[in-house]
């Protein structure tokens, strides 16, 4: 684990690796829909500009495009924001990339509230339930930027669709190369007994800051870091509500149909323990810094470890 | 072409069109109608076009079709089977839980369905992305794409169609089976994209137009596709039902299978047909 605050956004993560990739590989390309300075498929478009390919503002297209590219036994990325990949061209990611099971990989940026300025037409916070409702698709949300750049790796491997998760703000490294990065397997980042946190995205680094100020106060939280929501890691989901009998789960996406859902689908089935879902309820964002909107949603480390403490009586 | 060559292609557009009425009966539903009237250019790509081998379905650099109105799927299971993707006794099983043959095309479990589709305005973006492929990495097959007239008024289809014209994806040929009607009635009572010819022509593809029931006139309007250095639109006038004398030109024959005397009816048709090439 890195000590260093190193801050990053995972979109432009994102970019580094696809130009490392196309520095050691030439059987992909990569197609992005006029955002590429955002999405920082830039980054490869500037490396390898007969590699990159622009749709143009046409989502639907971008996403079947790519598909019919996958068709032919190639990979592909296709950039765009979550909200126009994951929300507009919803149905052809599921009837085009998910029906006839193509390795196509969506990598979305500017997901959730900490989209910031732009206001609530961007503030994706429905991707995360809407990809995982699509049969054989893989849903990875990096914590940071090391695992960004594993989980870019690790989609060129996936059979199947790939749904990548990326943010607009930066955020804290937490993360070196030697912390093992397996595909659907989560990782337990703090060690603990009276409490779990669960988190995904950029929203680990407050879940661990939580769990260290819980600490001092003599609480032992667990923090299980999910990368991959789908398929999502049971056995460490199980575990950690047997272990510690109450679960708290962070997120910067809504509340309904995320990693709230998700964790609490496996343990009402499995070992059913109260879950509290913290994220986005049931409502839109609105214009402001993503620092503001994280502290207005009480999605920060001491909104974590207040909530932990108040379900811990 | 040769008085042969299209004698024999013009049986085998029969044949295509028994199966599909064969299957849809068999099924008790499914898109009668625009499989007909798009019968005689599937023969003709799958028979005498494409660079295709029904033994090796997956051959990396075969040519790729693309159903893009997929609800014609009957038409191209009817094609598939009479070319030897897989047997003929598969048709009857159309739409039951038991088949490969779904009822949109379904690329996972079908020989020789090279994309899945049903959802309209996808395949032709599909299609550019296996031309974008076929281009970017030298694979050195063409694409075909068959649309519906009322397909083209998904907004994706000019997306697709901006995209083709812009990346001059050359090696790809669509065809919009003209037929004039869409399942709320006429596409000029619904919401018609007339004019089709200079719609395409705007978003910079070569455009021909042509009859879609004579073998020529698609042989014809290949080889100009083969000579530009442009995507092509050919818009083949064709007839909805085509060769079934009750359901030619009938919009409620869009969806809809036949029961025991229309199948006996249309097959008496088909075959008399047959004879007389």
């Amino acid at each position: 684990m890195s000590e260093e605050i190193k801050k990053m956004a995972t979109r432009d993560s994102y970019g580094d690796a696809l130009v490392e990739l196309g520095k050691e590989r030439d059987d992909f390309i990569v197609l992005d829909a006029d955002l590429a300075d955002a999405t920082k498929t830039g980054k490869f478009k500037k490396a390898f500009p007969d590699r990159f390919y622009d749709c143009g503002i046409a989502e639907q297209n971008l996403i079947n495009v790519a598909c019919g590219v996958a068709s032919t036994g190639k990979r592909v990325f296709a950039s765009s924001f979550a909200m126009f990949a994951a929300g507009r061209a919803y149905e052809n990611i599921r009837n085009g990339a998910g029906y006839p099971h193509l390795n196509v990989i969506v990598a979305a940026t500017h997901a959730g509230i900490t989209v910031g300025e732009d206001g609530a037409t961007h503030q994706c916070n429905e991707d995360i339930a809407l990809m995982r409702t699509i049969p054989g698709m893989t849903v990875i949300c990096p914590a940071d930027d090391t695992e960004s750049k594993q989980a870019v790796r690790a989609a060129m491997e996936i059979d199947g669709p790939v749904y990548l998760r990326f943010s607009r703000a930066a955020s804290p490294v937490i993360f070196d190369e030697s912390d093992e990065f397996t595909v659907g397997k989560a990782k337990t980042v703090r060690e603990g007994k009276d409490i779990t946190i669960i988190s995904i995205g950029i929203l680990t680094a407050e879940a661990i800051a939580a769990a260290d100020s819980l600490k001092s106060e003599g609480i032992s939280a667990r923090v299980l870091n999910i990368h991959t929501i789908k398929p999502i890691d049971k056995e460490a989901i199980i575990k950690a509500a047997k272990e510690t009998g109450k679960i708290i789960t962070v997120e910067e996406h809504s509340i309904i149909g995320g990693l709230g859902s998700a964790v609490c689908d496996v343990v009402c089935e499995e070992y059913p323990v109260p879950v509290y879902k913290m994220g986005v309820p049931d409502c839109f964002g609105y214009s402001a810094s993503a620092d503001y909107l994280l502290d207005a949603f009480k999605l920060r480390a001491k909104d974590i470890a207040e909530k932990a403490k108040e379900v811990l009586g | 072409m040769d008085n042969n060559t299209k004698a024999a292609l013009m049986r085998t557009a029969c044949k295509v069109r028994m199966n599909i009425i064969e299957s849809v009966h068999a099924a008790k539903s499914g898109h009668t109608g625009g499989s007909l009237s798009s019968a005689d250019i599937m023969t003709y790509l799958y028979f005498k076009e494409m660079n295709i081998d029904p033994d090796n379905p997956e051959m990396e650099n075969r040519d790729r079709f693309v159903l893009s109105k997929g609800h014609a799927a009957p038409v191209l299971y009817a094609t598939l089977a009479e070319r030897g993707f897989f047997d003929k006794e598969e048709l009857l099983k159309l739409r039951k839980p038991d088949s490969f043959l779904q009822g949109h095309p379904d690329k996972k479990h079908t020989p020789g369905v090279d994309i899945s589709s049903g959802s309209l305005g996808q395949g032709v973006s599909a299609a550019c992305g296996m031309a974008l492929s076929s281009k970017h990495f030298g694979l050195g097959f063409n694409v075909y794409a068959l649309l519906g007239d009322g397909e083209l008024e998904e907004g994706e289809v000019w997306e697709a169609a901006m995209f083709a014209g812009n990346k001059n994806l050359s090696n790809l040929t669509l065809f919009v089976d003209y037929n004039g009607l869409q399942i709320d009635g006429s596409i000029k009572e619904v919401n018609s994209a007339e004019p089709i010819d200079q719609k395409f022509k705007a978003f910079n593809f070569h455009v021909i137009s042509i009859d879609g029931h004579d073998m020529e006139q698609i042989e014809k309007a290949l080889i100009e596709a083969h000579s530009v250095d442009k995507p092509v639109a050919i818009i083949a006038h064709t007839t909805k039902g085509k060769g079934v004398s009750f359901a030619e030109n009938q919009v409620s024959w869009h969806g809809k299978a036949p029961n025991d005397t229309e199948y006996e009816q249309a097959m008496r048709e088909l075959k008399d047909a047959y004879d007389k090439i």
